[in-house]
């Protein structure tokens, strides 16, 4: 009857998401831990590979379950009132389909680099630039990785001119935090008007 | 009695694997548009919430304070598919209520969001 008549929900706060790409082991989930204020979440998708007839009952019987399990954290912008959370894509490849639900209504995206394995962060800079959605590509140096200027990593990834890329450390809080300035700069520049 | 059994299990919902147990065999969420991000918050009760799962159960007492969808399912430790089923029923069943990401910043974030973000990460 009126059961539901009682006292209004507390706020929820606005949500704003940007997603952390690149390949497998190249520092996502670090990154996210060195600016989250909470310890870095793992949560998990199944998925069902559809059949090739949805309507053949046969093939119930025969579909199979992946699961896909990415990384996330959180930073509080405004109390109540804004709340930016980052997300790790699944490194591996095999995993591209899952970003398509995560970069629905990102509003940027950091592509860390390795430089040992420069192939595997090409295809996520690809994606976000097929999709308009703003990036900054972060070098993130390895000890054992040989040193490359950030103009050397752009012209063999051959990244637009309008892309920043910086060299960063996924394990240090301050470079973090100036690759979300430097994202949130470039995304407010594409700004028309 | 026997009609609520026939709902939960109908012929197209196959052989139920394990984590879909709770959401009754079903993996699609009855109501659509639940982003990760989605924030759920409790409905303040007046009556008792009868028949509500574990994680219901769960859900509805995290959520006086807003918490997103896939906060709630690492929490729980399931899959994204299965809470935003959970969740929906909270949503049909009035004990708690969503806020999506505005539109805005789901296609175009406006000027003045990116600039309070930007605020934001300037000050951490």
């Amino acid at each position: 009857m009126h059961s539901n008549q009682g006292q209004a929900a507390a706020p929820a706060p606005e949500s704003v998401k940007i997603l952390v790409a690149g390949g497998f082991g190249v520092g996502k989930t670090t990154l996210v831990a060195s600016v989250s204020e909470i310890p870095p979440l793992s949560t998990e998708e199944t998925l069902t590979e559809a059949s090739t007839d949805i309507d053949d009952l046969t093939g119930i019987e025969g579909k199979t379950t992946t699961t896909v399990a990415f990384d996330f954290g959180r930073i509080t912008i405004q109390r109540d009132e804004l709340v930016l959370y980052l997300f790790g894509t699944p490194g591996q490849d095999r995993f591209w389909f899952m970003w398509n639900e995560l970069a629905q209504g990102a509003v940027g995206a950091i592509v860390l680099v390795d430089t040992r394995r420069l192939q595997t962060s090409f295809a996520a800079v690809d994606f976000f630039e097929r999709r308009s959605i703003p990036i900054v590509v972060g070098i993130n140096h390895f000890p054992d990785s040989h040193w490359y200027e950030p103009d050397e990593i752009r012209a063999a990834m051959a990244i637009p001119e309008s892309v920043p890329v910086i060299v960063c450390d996924a394990r240090n809080r301050r470079s973090c935090k100036q690759m979300l300035i430097t994202l949130f700069e470039h995304a407010l520049a594409r700004v028309p008007g | 009695m026997a009609g609520q059994e026939a709902r939960w299990y109908d012929a197209e919902a196959g052989p139920l694997v394990r984590p879909f147990t709770m959401t009754g065999g079903r993996t699609t969420p009855a109501t659509p548009m639940l982003d990760i991000t989605t924030q759920v918050v409790t409905v303040p009760a007046v009556g008792e919430r009868i028949n509500l799962t574990p994680e219901g159960q769960a859900i509805v007492e995290w959520c006086h304070h807003a918490l997103p969808v896939a906060e709630l399912a690492a929490h729980l430790d399931v899959p994204l598919t299965v809470v935003k089923v959970v969740i929906s029923d909270l949503i049909e069943r009035g004990y708690v209520v969503v806020r999506n990401p505005t539109k805005t910043a789901l296609q175009d974030p406006g000027a003045d969001l990116l600039k309070r973000v930007l605020k934001g990460v300037r000050a951490l």
